[in-house]
C-alpha cells in the first residue's frame, strides 16, 4: 500500500513535469521544423551554456519564492560581483582562490543582509531587495568607476568554469574525436547540474527544505511547530545571493568583458520567470528543482529560437512574454477543468448515494 | 520532550497531585480585557472542560498556556514549578500541546510530515537529513491511536477537514505531552469521530495524560470531562464537579442570566416569498442542488458543521461565487447575479464571516467604512465624495446600532469585536436592504453585544427584511429562528421548527453523511 500510493503521489508530480516537458519539446520540434539548424551541435551547445548559467540564478531564486518571497537583486548582484571579480583578479591580481572565496562571502553576506531585513524589521521582500537592485548597481559602476573589465587572453585554468566543455577537455591540443568535439557538454550546465543535484535533496531530504516549504505554505503554523521561520527565511536569501554571485562571476568569465552598467540587468526577471514556467508558485510552498531547470530551458530556448527561426529581434521580447503567458494560462485553465470535472463526478456520486440511501429507507 | 528533572510516578505525592496549577492570570489586548484574574488547577490524569461565551477568554487562555501569547500578570505551575512560557518551543518542552480550532496544518505536506513538523526524526549519522521511513512509521503509530487508518504519505490537502483535523490531534500526541488542551476540536467531527476523540481522551487520561477541553457543546461537555470551570466576560464565574455538571447550571455561569431574555420574538413572518433557490450549484464545494426559500419577515438560520457549506451557499447567493447552475429569484422574478454588485442592486446585503477580513477595512475611520457601499450612489457628485453626507450618515447609523465610539472618525481596529461588528452592520443597513444574509454574524463578541445584535435582527425582521443567518451556535439558532436549515457536506438534510426540536435533532442532520 505504501509503494503504491507512493507511485500515486510521483506520477501526480510527474504530470507538472510533463506538462512542462511538453512545451520544452514542442517549441524544439516548431522551431527545428523551421530551422534545422537550430539542432545544430554549435547551438545546442549554446543553449546548453546559457541554460547551465541562468539555470543557476534561477535555482537560488527558486528556494526564496517557494518561502513566498521574491528576490530582486539578482541581477545588479551578477553585475556587482561579476565586476569586482573581474577586477580584484586581474587589477589588484589577488590569487585566484582567493577571489574566489572572497566572492562566495560577500554574496552570502548580502542575502544575509536581506534575510535580515526581512525577519528582524519585517520589511516586505520586494522593497528590500528592489533597494537591493539600485544599490548593487550603483555600486558596481561607482566602484568600476564604469570602466569595462575584463580577462583578455590570461586565466584559462579559471575560465574553464565557464568557458569549458568535458569530456572535450580530457584530450589535449584538440585531439578528441570529432563526435566528441561537437557533443562535450559546457561547464556551466555541468555545474548546474550538480548544484541542482544537491538542493534537489536539500529540498525533499532534509530538515531544512521540509521547513521551507512548511513556511512557504503556512508561516504562523510553522512558527507554532516550533521551526526558527526566520532562519529558514534568511537562509534561503543568503542561498539566492550566493548563488547569484555564483552566476555573476561565470557570466564574467565567459563573457570576458563585463560592463557594470549593464551587466545581468533583468536576470532576476528571467530568474523568476525560470521558477514561474517551472512551475514554483509564487503563493510560496509549492515548486521542484527538475521544474525550475525545465522552465529556465524554455526561456533559454525561446529566445534562441526566436534567432534562429528569423523573427526580428526586436520582437523577441514579446514572444517571450507571449509564450510564458500562454503556458501557465494554459495551466490555470487545465487545473480549473480538472476540478470543475472532479466536482461534477462526485456530485453524480453523491446523488446516487442519496438515492441509494432513500430506496435502504423504503 | 523530557527536560523535566523527576521521572517521578503518577500523582501519588501530594505536590504532584496537580500536573498544572494557573494562578492569577491576566491579559489584555489593545480595547478587551481579555482574561482577569483567572485561576485553576489541573489534575493528573483528569479532563478539565472550559466552557464560556465566545469572547470569554478561553482561547486566550489556551493561547496562554500554548505559548502563544504571554500573560500581563499571574502565575504558571507545571508539576511544582513556577514557569514562564513565553513560546511555542518552550511549551512544547513543558509537555503542553494544543490540538487549535483554525486547522495549522502545512497541507503541501504529508500527514506524517505534518505530525513531526518542526520534530522531524533524523538518521544518526546524518542529523540533517529526514529519515522518511522512521517519520512515516511513527505517524502510522500515533495514527492509529486517533484512529485514522491513512497512509502517513498522503499529501495533507487529499484529505477531508474531518481526518485533517484528527491529523491535527496526533501531532499534539506525538510530543508525549503531560497537557493535551483541545480547542473546540469537534466543530468538523462527525459523531463517530467523536466518539473516537472521547475514547482518545479517555485513554489519554487512563495514561496519566490530563486534557483541557473546550466546547460550545455542552452536552459534549457533560460526557467527556471530570470537572468543569466557567469563565465569563474574562473572569472565571464558577466551577462544576462531575456530579454537579448539568446544562442549565453551566449555562447560567455563562451567561450570567437567564438565556430565554436575550431572544425575544416579536416580528411576523409575511406571506410573500422574498428570496427563492431553485436547483442552484454552488461551485467548488457543494454536491447537491439547493433549493431554499426566504419569506419577507422570516428569519431563516442555516444551521451545520464547519465546512458543510453554509458560507458557500451564502457566497453563491450573492454573487462572490458565480453559480454553476439555477435558479435565483427575488420576489418572484429571477435575477442574475454574476458579482456582488449585482445582488447589491437587487435589495440584498452580506454581513461576511470574518469582519477583519471581508466585513471591514480595518485600518480605515469608521464613518469611511460605513459609506463605503453607498459611496458611487447618493454620497458622491461627479466622482468627488460629499463629507458631509458621509459624515451624517455615520451619525445616523451610530446612533441607530447604538456603537461605542468617541467619534465617527476612529480607526475602525480600535473598536471592540461586538462594536465592529455593529460597524459592518452599519454598513450594509445603511443600503436599506430588503434581503440581509449573515454569515457567523456573533462570532467571538460578547453577550452584551450579541443581545443587541440579535434584536436589530428582530427589529428588521418586523420592518419585513427577509433575513438568512448562518450560524454554528446552537442555542442562538434555536433562540432566533423561524426556520432551521441544516446542512451537511453542501446538502440540505433538513428543516426543522426551532420551537420543537433540540441541540441534538441539529446535530444528528448535521452529521447525516452519505458516505
Amino acid at each position: 500500500m505504501n509503494k503504491n500510493n507512493r507511485m500515486i503521489e510521483y506520477i501526480r508530480s510527474m504530470k507538472r513535469i510533463g506538462g512542462i516537458t511538453f512545451l520544452l519539446s514542442l517549441i524544439i520540434l516548431v522551431t527545428a521544423i523551421i530551422n534545422p539548424q537550430f539542432l545544430s551541435s554549435y547551438n545546442i551547445r549554446n543553449i546548453l551554456r546559457w541554460t547551465g548559467l541562468f539555470g543557476l540564478l534561477s535555482l537560488g531564486a527558486a528556494f526564496v519564492v517557494i518561502t513566498g518571497g521574491i528576490d530582486l537583486s539578482i541581477g545588479s548582484v551578477v553585475g556587482l560581483i561579476g565586476s569586482i571579480a573581474a577586477y580584484l583578479m586581474v587589477h589588484a591580481q589577488w590569487p585566484v582562490w582567493v577571489v574566489l572565496i572572497f566572492i562566495i562571502v560577500l554574496s552570502a553576506t548580502i542575502g544575509l543582509i536581506h534575510g535580515l531585513l526581512i525577519t528582524k524589521i519585517h520589511m516586505q521582500a520586494f522593497v528590500v531587495t528592489l533597494c537591493g537592485l539600485f544599490v548593487y548597481r550603483g555600486l558596481a559602476r561607482y566602484l568600476m568607476d564604469d570602466r569595462t573589465q575584463g580577462y583578455g587572453t590570461g586565466f584559462q585554468s579559471v575560465r574553464f568554469l565557464a568557458s569549458g566543455r568535458l569530456p572535450s577537455a580530457f584530450w589535449t591540443d584538440g585531439q578528441a574525436p570529432k563526435f566528441i568535439l561537437n557533443w562535450s557538454i559546457p561547464m556551466p550546465f555541468i555545474l548546474l547540474l550538480a548544484i541542482a543535484v544537491l538542493m534537489a535533496i536539500v529540498l525533499n531530504k532534509t530538515i531544512y527544505g521540509q521547513h521551507l516549504k512548511a513556511t512557504g505554505r503556512n508561516e504562523c503554523a510553522s512558527r507554532f511547530s516550533g521551526i526558527h521561520t526566520d532562519n529558514v527565511l534568511i537562509i534561503a536569501y543568503v542561498i539566492s545571493s550566493t548563488l547569484a554571485g555564483l552566476g555573476g562571476l561565470l557570466f564574467s568569465l565567459d563573457l570576458n568583458t563585463v560592463q557594470p552598467s549593464s551587466m545581468g540587468n533583468m536576470y532576476e526577471l528571467y530568474a523568476i520567470a525560470g521558477c514561474v514556467v517551472g512551475g514554483v508558485s509564487l503563493r510560496g510552498g509549492d515548486g521542484s528543482i527538475l521544474g525550475v531547470i525545465l522552465g529556465t530551458a524554455i526561456v533559454r530556448v525561446l529566445y534562441n529560437a526566436i534567432n534562429v527561426a528569423g523573427v526580428s529581434t526586436q520582437l523577441e521580447q514579446v514572444v517571450l512574454g507571449l509564450v510564458i503567458l500562454i503556458g501557465v494560462a494554459a495551466d490555470e485553465v487545465v487545473r480549473m477543468i480538472a476540478a470543475q470535472r472532479k466536482v461534477r463526478e462526485s456530485m453524480i456520486l453523491a446523488q446516487k448515494a442519496l438515492e441509494k440511501s432513500k430506496q435502504a429507507e423504503t | 520532550m523530557k527536560n523535566e528533572e523527576k521521572p517521578s510516578s503518577i500523582g501519588h505525592d501530594l505536590p504532584e497531585e496537580y500536573v498544572l496549577e494557573v494562578k492569577n492570570i491576566s491579559k489584555s489586548f489593545p480595547g478587551v480585557r481579555a482574561l482577569n484574574d483567572v485561576s485553576f488547577n489541573l489534575k493528573v490524569g483528569e479532563t478539565l472542560a472550559l466552557v464560556g461565551e465566545n469572547g470569554a477568554g478561553k482561547s486566550t487562555m489556551m493561547k496562554i498556556l500554548a505559548g502563544v501569547y504571554v500573560p500581563d500578570a499571574g502565575e504558571i505551575i507545571i508539576e511544582g514549578n513556577a514557569v514562564s512560557i513565553g513560546s511555542v518551543e518552550r511549551a512544547t518542552q513543558f509537555g503542553v500541546a494544543l490540538v487549535h480550532q483554525e486547522l495549522n496544518l502545512c497541507d503541501n505536506l504529508s500527514i506524517a510530515g505534518n505530525v513531526f513538523l518542526g520534530r522531524e526524526p533524523r538518521y544518526r549519522h546524518l542529523k540533517k537529513v529526514i529519515d522518511f521511513d522512521k517519520m512515516n512509521n511513527d505517524a502510522t503509530e500515533v495514527l492509529n491511536r486517533v484512529g485514522l487508518h491513512l497512509n502517513p504519505s498522503i499529501i495533507l490537502k487529499e484529505l477531508p477537514i474531518s481526518s485533517q483535523q484528527l491529523v491535527e490531534i496526533s501531532k499534539a500526541l506525538s510530543i508525549n505531552a503531560k497537557v493535551v488542551m483541545f480547542d473546540e476540536p469537534t466543530s468538523s467531527l462527525s459523531e463517530h469521530e467523536t466518539e473516537q476523540l472521547f475514547k482518545v481522551i479517555r485513554d489519554l487520561n487512563q495514561n496519566g495524560i490530563s486534557c483541557i477541553y473546550i466546547s460550545h457543546r455542552l452536552g459534549e461537555v457533560k460526557e467527556v470531562a471530570d470537572r468543569v470551570i466557567v469563565l465569563r466576560d474574562g473572569k472565571l464565574s464558577g466551577s462544576l464537579n462531575k456530579n454537579e455538571i448539568d446544562r442549565d447550571k453551566m449555562i447560567r455561569l455563562m451567561v450570567g442570566r437567564d438565556i430565554e431574555k436575550m431572544y425575544e420574538k416579536r416580528h411576523l413572518v409575511t406571506d410573500k416569498v422574498r428570496l427563492q433557490l431553485e436547483d442552484l450549484i454552488v461551485p467548488k464545494q457543494a454536491r447537491f442542488p439547493v433549493n431554499l426559500s426566504v419569506r419577507g419577515g422570516e428569519i431563516v438560520v442555516l444551521s451545520g458543521l464547519i465546512g458543510a457549506g453554509r458560507s458557500e451557499l451564502l457566497h453563491t447567493i450573492f454573487g462572490v461565487d458565480k453559480s454553476w447552475g439555477g435558479r435565483i429569484l427575488l420576489d418572484g422574478k429571477e435575477v442574475t447575479i454574476k458579482k456582488p454588485v449585482d445582488a447589491i442592486h437587487a435589495g440584498m446585503v452580506l454581513v461576511p464571516e470574518d469582519r477583519k477580513l471581508n466585513g471591514l477595512v480595518v485600518n480605515m475611520e469608521v464613518d469611511n467604512n460605513i459609506a463605503l457601499p453607498g459611496l458611487c450612489d447618493n454620497l458622491s457628485k461627479k466622482g468627488f465624495i460629499e463629507k458631509r453626507k458621509v459624515a451624517e450618515l455615520a451619525e445616523r447609523m451610530v446612533q441607530k446600532l447604538d456603537i461605542r465610539l468617541f467619534k465617527t472618525t476612529q480607526f475602525a481596529e480600535s473598536l471592540s469585536g461586538g462594536n465592529q461588528q455593529k460597524v459592518v452592520l452599519a454598513k450594509w443597513l445603511a443600503m436599506n436592504p430588503t434581503l440581509l444574509l449573515l454569515d457567523e454574524p456573533t462570532r467571538g463578541i460578547d453577550v452584551g453585544a450579541k443581545a443587541e445584535i440579535y434584536k436589530l435582527l428582530e427589529d428588521l425582521a418586523q420592518l419585513g427584511v427577509a433575513i438568512l443567518v448562518a450560524s454554528s451556535e446552537l442555542q442562538e439558532v434555536l433562540g432566533i429562528a423561524d426556520r432551521i436549515v441544516v446542512m451537511c457536506e453542501g446538502r440540505i438534510t433538513g428543516e426543522l421548527d426551532p420551537a420543537s426540536c433540540s441541540e441534538e435533532d441539529i446535530m444528528k442532520l448535521a452529521t447525516e453523511r452519505l458516505v
